[in-house]
C-alpha cells in the first residue's frame, strides 16, 4: 500500500469538503490551497512530478491569487463576528498542521530513495514535452488561442467606462 | 502499487464533492471554487490513467485542462466583479430578474 498516496488522498478529500462547507470565503480559500497541495502530492506519488510542480504553480499560485484578489475586492466579510473569527488561531491551525503533514511525507519520500513510496515509473517532463510538440501541437496552438481569448475577455470585462463629457457640461456639473 | 480503481475512486469522490458544492452553495465565489475542485479531479483522473499505462498523453491532457481552468477563472472572476458592480450582491438567487 502506498502510504503517501493514502495520506494525500485523505487530506485532499477532507480539505475539499471543508472548502465547500465554510461560511467565510477566506477560510474556504485556506482549505482550497491545502486541497491543491494534497492533489499535487497525489500526482507526485503517481510518478507525475512535472504535473505536481505545475499544479503548485498554476493552481495553488495563480488561481488562488485570483480568488484572493476577488474576495478582497468585494470585501465579503463585513460582520463583526467574521472579523473576530478571522483573527482566531482556530482558523489557520488545521490547514497548517495538515500542510506540515504533507511536507513531512514529501521530505521522507524525497530523501529516502522514494522506492517504497513511489513504485510506479516516473514520466519525465522530457517525454511530455516531446509529445506536446509533435502529436498535440494543434492542441497547444488552440490552448494559446484560448489564453489569448482569456486576456482579451478579462480586459474587456474589467475596463472602466470612460464618460465623455463636454467641457461646458463639466463646468455645469461642478 | 495503488490499484487504478482506488485512484479513480478518490478522483470521483473529489469530483462529487465539487458537484455538491456547486449545487448547494448560492455564493458565486464558492460555486467557482467548486468548479475548480471539479476540474482538478478531472485532471487527476487523466494523470491516474497516465501512470497506470506509462503514457505521457495523460499529462498532456492535464496541461490542457490547466490552461482551460486558468482562462475560465480569469473570465469568471471578471464577470463576478461586474455582477457585484451592477447588483451589489454575490448571491445568485437574487439574479432572477431580467432587466
Amino acid at each position: 500500500m502506498n502510504i503517501l498516496f493514502v495520506i494525500s488522498a485523505v487530506i485532499a478529500v477532507f480539505s475539499s469538503a471543508m472548502t465547500i462547507s465554510r461560511r467565510n470565503a477566506v477560510h474556504a480559500l485556506l482549505f482550497m490551497v491545502l486541497s491543491f497541495l494534497a492533489m499535487s502530492m497525489i500526482f507526485y506519488s503517481l510518478g507525475a512530478a512535472y504535473a505536481a510542480i505545475l499544479e503548485v504553480i498554476v493552481y495553488a499560485g495563480t488561481i488562488i491569487m485570483f480568488f484572493v484578489f476577488t474576495v478582497m475586492f468585494l470585501n465579503m466579510s463585513v460582520s463583526p463576528e467574521d472579523e473576530k473569527m478571522q483573527t482566531g488561531w482556530k482558523t489557520w491551525v488545521v490547514p497548517t498542521l495538515l500542510g506540515l503533514l504533507l511536507l513531512i511525507g514529501f521530505c521522507i519520500s524525497f530523501f529516502t530513495g522514494a522506492e517504497e513510496y513511489i513504485v510506479v515509473k516516473q514520466i519525465s517532463a522530457k517525454e511530455v514535452g516531446k509529445l506536446l510538440y509533435t502529436k498535440y501541437v494543434l492542441g497547444v496552438e488552440l490552448a494559446g488561442f484560448l489564453l489569448l481569448t482569456g486576456v482579451v475577455g478579462a480586459y474587456y470585462l474589467g475596463r472602466e467606462n470612460k464618460r465623455n463629457v463636454h467641457r461646458y457640461l463639466q463646468n455645469i456639473e461642478n | 502499487m495503488i490499484s487504478i480503481e482506488l485512484q479513480f475512486l478518490v478522483a470521483g469522490i473529489i469530483f462529487i464533492i465539487g458537484l455538491i458544492g456547486l449545487m448547494v452553495r448560492r455564493n458565486i465565489i464558492f460555486m467557482l471554487m467548486s468548479m475548480e475542485i471539479m476540474m482538478n479531479a478531472a485532471g487527476m483522473a487523466f494523470l491516474c490513467a497516465a501512470s497506470q499505462w506509462f503514457q505521457a498523453d495523460g499529462q498532456v491532457m492535464f496541461l490542457f485542462i490547466l490552461s482551460i481552468a486558468a482562462t475560465e477563472i480569469a473570465i469568471a472572476l471578471a464577470l463576478v466583479i461586474l455582477m457585484y458592480k451592477h447588483f451589489k450582491t454575490v448571491d445568485t438567487k437574487k439574479l432572477n430578474s431580467i432587466q
